[in-house]
Parts: structure tokens; C-alpha cells; sequence
């Protein structure tokens, strides 16, 4: 279950200069397959819903829909959930509305520190079409060319009572298998990258941040 | 021979399922008390376990290089080896583990080892945050393992034996005879150095939940950090079986052994949750000040007292 | 108040002194008289707190109107000065030497509308935009929704209501008496 990395396929990185280049990897990421035995499968998709641990990391608007459902009202503890403030030790990542380019950046730099498999929610209307600010020089319209996203929550904001609905909706697509984001991922990985640098202009960080 | 071993190993594994499972539950069970304190249900009573299940399921794993992998592996090696060494269950064949004389300071030399491999691992792994928590928790260990120490050798002198199995006898026969009772001086330095050893408030800056996210645990994930939480739950309930033998009169059941383990822990909560966390520098100097003179005169105690 | 107002008009060739409402006055300077302006009203006048430095695209007219807004503690009053400088190749004196936190403001419209503020610390650094390549975008021929459906692309079955009529048809659909 821990992989070593097999360097057939590098990636130029061409953002860092040649020091930097000794510091970072450049193999490319492999998808994962589901364990051959479907008992274990089944086993471990139970154990990865029912322990959601959210990276702490609040991106936009949805970060204040965020603090209530921690509190006592609404209590996500008893679903599993708890926030992680690392996201090496996490496996969702909620991306809370809007994305400007300059979190875009670091939302994929994070996302890529994540280890498989990583969930992303969507929350609110802006990654779906744009939002309330479908007309900004800075916001991005359409997050799913960027990362790939397993669940979007509607609105603007979502109440807390529509972010538990939307996590037990989480749970249960993870129990069925169907949430593959991070497989997506690298299958499409040429064109989600293409996608990211065209809208980051200063990109100065490996192509792929192991 | 090898049979003898054989058998002894396995009774010891079947200790360390249940001392673990049991340490997982405790902690389980403190999470809810204190969701109910706040107000909120809390987590189920299985989540430790399926946390850890989780952490096994991962499908990718990054590592720093080859001492990466030394500061799981020397944790829960330390963890282990402390469990080994201490009879869990007084007078029962079948749980008393390795002891054997002079098992007290092996005990806690292994207490330090666990640490100790830790800021191997945490420091290979670049993270700078992970070097400042060990940092951290380092210094704070040395600082509160010198009343433990003074105590531990006040009992010693006390009791005459370095073998923890004597030393529970020794406290058999009515709750009179348990060390808290015998030797409180020895037993009131010792807890105090229980409030540091249980990394909870207000010692717990080394993980420093708030600010620097998590200190040393912070770079570890998947297989490494099931292995830390797995430990974590064994690591403290050994603790906990070790001062229930030395100070409060050791356990002759499974069923004893978990009330009175409960108890001292509440002691550390309710400690915790009554005080703001404690800088490092405030820490030590807590711990090198009034613990430290209270060791110090415990061993004059039992010199004048009770020896005399 | 009004001597130092009248005082003003004649040192400085203030125009166009104006009070919107009690408590907040505007008046309009030259561009070479005003940071001297600024200087006094604090040195002198008791104007010593900078609420904010911002800026008004009067395309129309050729020119950006710079707004120093001042606050004085002792008289409780606002004084905003309002300077009139031109778009092309735009440029301003700095007054970061006066408060030490303007320079946080001179960055934001070098950014955003491409006014130079010669002496300014950190102007050439990145703001908010990382990697901008174009115009200053507060400038108004700068069309920002046509760059946005350019650079970030437009998702089809966009559809939007006016919350109003919506919520008419919806929920209330058989209140009559509304005549509006």
C-alpha cells in the first residue's frame, strides 16, 4: 500500500529554476486501482466514509458555512468529520465558493499533497457557472477544468443543515465507489494541467507537487 | 524453553490487543465527555478504530527517505517495549507479560525512547513546524521526567526492589498499604509529572493544536500515522497501567485494572480542562521548581520516615 | 472651520469646496499644490488621521480624480481633497513620507489603475494579482466581462431571475393588490 514511484514518465518543470529543480520530484502520478478482493473493497469504503477528515483550509465564502457545522448545533464530529489542518493527513477538500486565480494556485498546490483517494465538494453556485461573480477579472467561472470534483452543494451560501445533507450524500456515494476524483485526475492529467496554466500565469512550482 | 517463550508471547499479545483496544475506548470516551460538556453529542465510540482503519486504506504514501520511516517504527517500538516489561494483572501467570527484576528502569528508559525516535523521523521529513513540536516536546520530556525519576527512586528505596512485581506486592493486603497512602510525598511528585506526561492541557504545546498545526505528527499520514495513533492509545494506557502498579496498589482483575486507570486519567482531564496551556519555558520551569523539590523530599522522607 | 477654509482658498488655489453633509467636506486642489496641502491640513490644521486613498475613472473627461480623505480628531470632521490628474502616463507624488500606511494604498491604484507614485516602497511587487498580463483592470476600458468569459470560459444554462417576480409568481400567486 505504499507505492514507490516509478520514473518512466517525468515532468518537465519548467516553473522552477535549477536548484530547485534538485529539491522536487518530477515522476508523474500513477492512478490507483480498487483492491482485487471486493469484501476488502467494500470494507475499506466503508472505513473511508465514515472517517471524512476535511483539510482546513477555508477558500472563499463557504469557510464561514464551515464554522457552525463544527459547533454544537449542528455537530459534524458524529458523522466522522473532523478538520485536519495538514493535507497530507486529509481526504476532502472543500473548496468554499469562489476561487480567485491566487488561491486556485495553492488550492492545487494543496490538493496535490493530498493522498489518494481525496475527495473535493464544491460548495455554492460559483464554481458551477461563476456566481455572483461570473463578470470578475479574478474569479474563475468553471472549477471543474481545474480539479476534478466528486459532489457540488448549490447555493449561496448553503445553510449547515444542506452541508450535513450534502456530506451524508458524500458518505454514500464513497460507500457505493463511485467517488474516483483523483483518478480523474491523473488519467486527464495533461488537459486539467493545460487548463491550470492557462489562467496561472506566475506558475513557479513543480508540475506536480508530490 | 522455547515453548515457555512461546507462550509467554503469546499471552503478551493478547495483553497488547486488549491494552490497546482499551486505550482506544478511553480515549473515545473522554472525547464524548467533553462533547457533552459543550453541549454536542460527539463522535461515536467506534471512530478511533475506524480513523485508524482509514489511515491503513490509503493507497498513496510519500516518504522523505529511509529515516522517515524511523519515527512510527521507533514509537510504537517504544510503546511496545514499555508493555512488555510491566506486569499488567498482579498474580495472574498469563498477564504479566516480561517483567522480571530490575524491570523499572528498563521501563522507563523506553518510556524516552518513543520520543526520541520521533525527532528522527520528524526531522527528516523537512516539515520546519515538525522540528519546532520536537524541539518542544523534548525539552518539555527532560523537564518532567526529573520529579518521575526522584519519585520512582524514593519508591525504590522504599520498597527495596527495582522489580515492579514486588512492588505491587508490596502494596496487596488493603487499600492502606497502596504507595498513595504509604508514601504520598513520592506519589504527589509523581502526578505531577503524570499531568506532563499525559501530553494533555496544560503540557500539551508540543502538539499545539491551534498553532502550529500538530507539531511533530505533522508530515505523517496513511500507514505512518495509523501506526502514531495506534500508539498513541498504547502509549497511554501503559502509562496509566504503570502508575496504577507503582502508586495506587496494582490490579488482581481486568475489571479493576480499567476503573482505577479511568480515574487516574479523570485526574489529568479535570487538571486540563480547569487551565490555559502552559508555555514551553513555563512548563519547564513548573516542572523543575515545586515537582522537582517534592521529589527531593520525598527521597528525604522516606530516608528519615520510613526507613529510620 | 470657515477661516481656515478661506484660508485655504487663498494659499493653496483650493476650488470647489463643498459640504455633502454635516461632518464631511470636499474640496478640489492641483496637482503640484497638493501634497503641500495635505502636509498643512496635518501639520497645522489637526487633520491627522489618512482614512483612505482611492481613486475616480472619469474616461469621459480624460482625467482620475485621486480622494485623500482626512478625519480631525479634535473637531471631529472629514475633509476629503480631491486631485485631478491625467490618464495617460498618470503620476502622483507619494505621500508615504506623511503616514507610513499609505504606501499600501499607492500599491493597490498602481495595480489596479496604473498611477505612479515615484519613491513609493514595493509598488512594482505583485498585489492581489499574481501574473497579470494586461491593463490595469479598475481602468474602464478595460471590459471584464469580456475577459472573463475569455480567460476563465461560460458554462452554458446560466439562468437568472429577479428575486422579486420570482418569488410573486411563486409563492404568492394569488395576492392581488400589488400595483407597482
Amino acid at each position: 500500500m505504499i507505492k514507490t514511484l516509478s520514473t518512466e514518465d517525468t515532468l518537465e518543470n519548467a516553473g522552477l529554476t535549477d536548484e530547485e529543480q534538485q529539491l522536487f520530484s518530477n515522476a508523474r502520478p500513477k492512478a490507483y486501482e480498487p483492491y482485487p478482493i471486493k469484501a476488502v473493497e467494500d470494507f475499506a469504503n466503508w472505513a473511508r466514509a465514515n472517517s471524512l477528515w476535511i483539510l482546513a483550509f477555508g477558500t472563499g465564502c463557504g469557510a464561514i458555512e464551515l464554522r457552525p457545522l463544527m459547533t454544537a448545533r449542528f455537530d459534524a464530529n458524529r458523522f466522522g468529520v473532523a478538520g485536519r489542518p495538514t493535507p497530507r493527513q486529509s481526504s476532502v477538500f472543500i473548496i468554499g465558493g469562489y476561487a480567485s486565480v491566487k488561491t486556485l494556485k495553492r488550492i492545487i498546490r494543496s490538493y496535490e499533497q493530498m493522498q489518494g483517494p481525496k475527495f473535493v465538494i464544491a460548495l455554492g453556485i460559483c464554481p458551477v457557472n461563476g456566481g455572483m461573480y461570473f463578470d470578475s477579472y479574478n474569479t474563475i467561472n468553471i472549477f471543474d477544468q481545474y480539479l476534478p470534483v466528486d459532489l457540488y452543494i448549490t447555493g449561496c451560501m448553503p445553510r449547515p443543515e444542506v452541508l450535513v445533507a450534502g456530506l451524508l450524500e458524500l458518505k454514500k456515494k464513497i460507500r457505493e465507489g463511485r467517488c474516483d476524483g483523483a483518478n480523474r485526475y491523473v488519467e486527464n492529467f495533461d488537459w486539467y494541467k493545460a487548463n491550470q496554466k492557462k489562467v496561472i500565469k506566475n506558475w513557479d512550482m513543480p508540475d506536480y507537487n508530490w | 524453553m522455547i515453548l515457555e517463550w512461546a507462550g509467554k508471547a503469546g499471552n503478551f499479545s493478547l495483553t497488547l490487543l486488549i491494552v490497546t483496544v482499551y486505550g482506544l475506548l478511553v480515549g473515545a470516551f473522554i472525547e464524548r465527555v467533553i462533547a457533552k460538556v459543550q453541549g454536542r453529542i460527539g463522535i461515536p465510540y467506534s471512530q478511533p478504530f475506524i480513523n485508524i482503519l482509514k489511515n491503513i486504506f490509503k493507497r498513496t504514501a510519500v516518504s522523505h527517505g529511509y529515516m522517515f520511516y524511523l519515527g512510527p517504527v521507533f514509537r510504537i517500538a517504544g510503546g511496545i517495549g514499555t508493555l512488555a516489561f510491566i506486569p499488567v494483572i498482579y498474580g495472574s501467570e498469563m498477564f504479566s507479560n516480561f517483567s522480571m527484576a530490575g524491570d523499572l528502569f528498563l521501563v522507563i528508559y523506553f518510556m524516552f525512547f518513543g520520543q526520541l525516535g520521533m525527532a528522527l523521523g520528524a526531522g527528516e521529513s523537512g516539515h520546519p513546524y515538525s522540528a519546532i513540536g520536537i524541539a518542544r516536546g523534548l525539552s518539555q520530556m527532560t523537564a518532567y521526567e526529573v520529579p518521575f525519576a526522584l519519585a520512582v527512586i524514593s519508591i525504590v528505596i522504599q520498597y527495596d526492589t527495582l522489580s515492579i512485581t514486588e512492588i505491587v506486592a508490596a502494596q496487596q493486603g488493603g487499600w492502606q498499604n497502596w504507595t498513595l497512602f504509604t508514601n504520598w510525598v513520592a506519589t504527589l511528585a509523581a502526578m505531577l509529572a503524570f499531568l506532563g506526561m499525559t501530553g494533555y492541557s496544560p503540557f500539551d504545546i508540543f502538539l499545539a493544536p491551534q498553532e502550529i498545526p500538530i507539531g511533530p505528527p505533522t508530515e505523517f499520514h496513511s500507514a505512518f500515522l495509523s501506526m502514531l495513533q495506534t500508539n498513541r492509545a498504547l502509549f497511554g494506557a501503559t502509562k496509566l497501567v504503570l502508575f496504577m502498579n507503582l502508586f495506587f496498589g496494582g490490579a488482581t482483575g481486568w475489571v479493576e485494572l480499567m476503573i482505577k486507570t479511568l480515574l487516574i486519567y479523570m485526574v489529568a482531564i479535570v487538571v486540563g480542562v480547569a487551565f490555559p496551556r502552559f508555555r514551553v519555558d513555563q512548563g519547564i520551569r513548573f516542572f523543575l521548581k515545586i515537582p522537582t523539590l517534592i521529589g527531593i523530599m520525598s527521597i528525604i522522607y522516606v530516608q528519615m520516615v520510613l526507613i529510620s | 472651520m470657515n477661516e481656515m477654509l478661506e484660508r485655504l482658498e487663498r494659499n493653496f488655489a483650493v476650488t470647489g469646496i463643498t459640504e455633502r453633509r454635516p461632518g464631511l467636506t470636499t474640496l478640489t486642489v492641483g496637482k503640484d499644490a497638493a501634497e503641500i496641502l495635505i502636509r498643512d491640513l496635518r501639520d497645522r490644521e489637526g487633520y491627522t488621521h489618512l482614512n483612505f486613498i482611492t481613486c475616480i475613472d472619469y474616461i469621459e473627461e480624460g482625467i482620475f480624480t485621486l480622494v485623500y480623505m482626512l478625519h480631525n480628531y479634535d473637531s471631529k470632521d472629514t475633509l476629503s481633497v480631491h486631485v485631478d490628474i491625467g490618464r495617460e502616463n498618470a503620476e502622483m507624488t507619494s505621500i508615504h513620507t506623511l503616514w507610513a500606511q499609505a504606501w499600501t494604498y499607492q500599491r493597490e491604484l498602481h495595480e489596479m489603475y496604473g498611477i505612479n507614485f515615484p519613491g513609493s516602497p514595493r509598488l512594482e511587487e505583485d498585489f492581489c494579482l499574481e501574473g497579470w498580463d494586461q491593463i490595469p483592470p479598475m481602468r474602464r476600458e478595460f471590459d471584464t466581462k469580456k475577459f472573463s468569459e475569455e480567460r476563465f470560459g461560460h458554462r452554458e444554462g446560466r439562468h437568472s431571475e429577479v428575486p422579486r417576480d420570482h418569488m410573486k409568481v411563486e409563492f404568492y400567486p394569488n395576492r392581488g393588490g400589488d400595483e407597482e
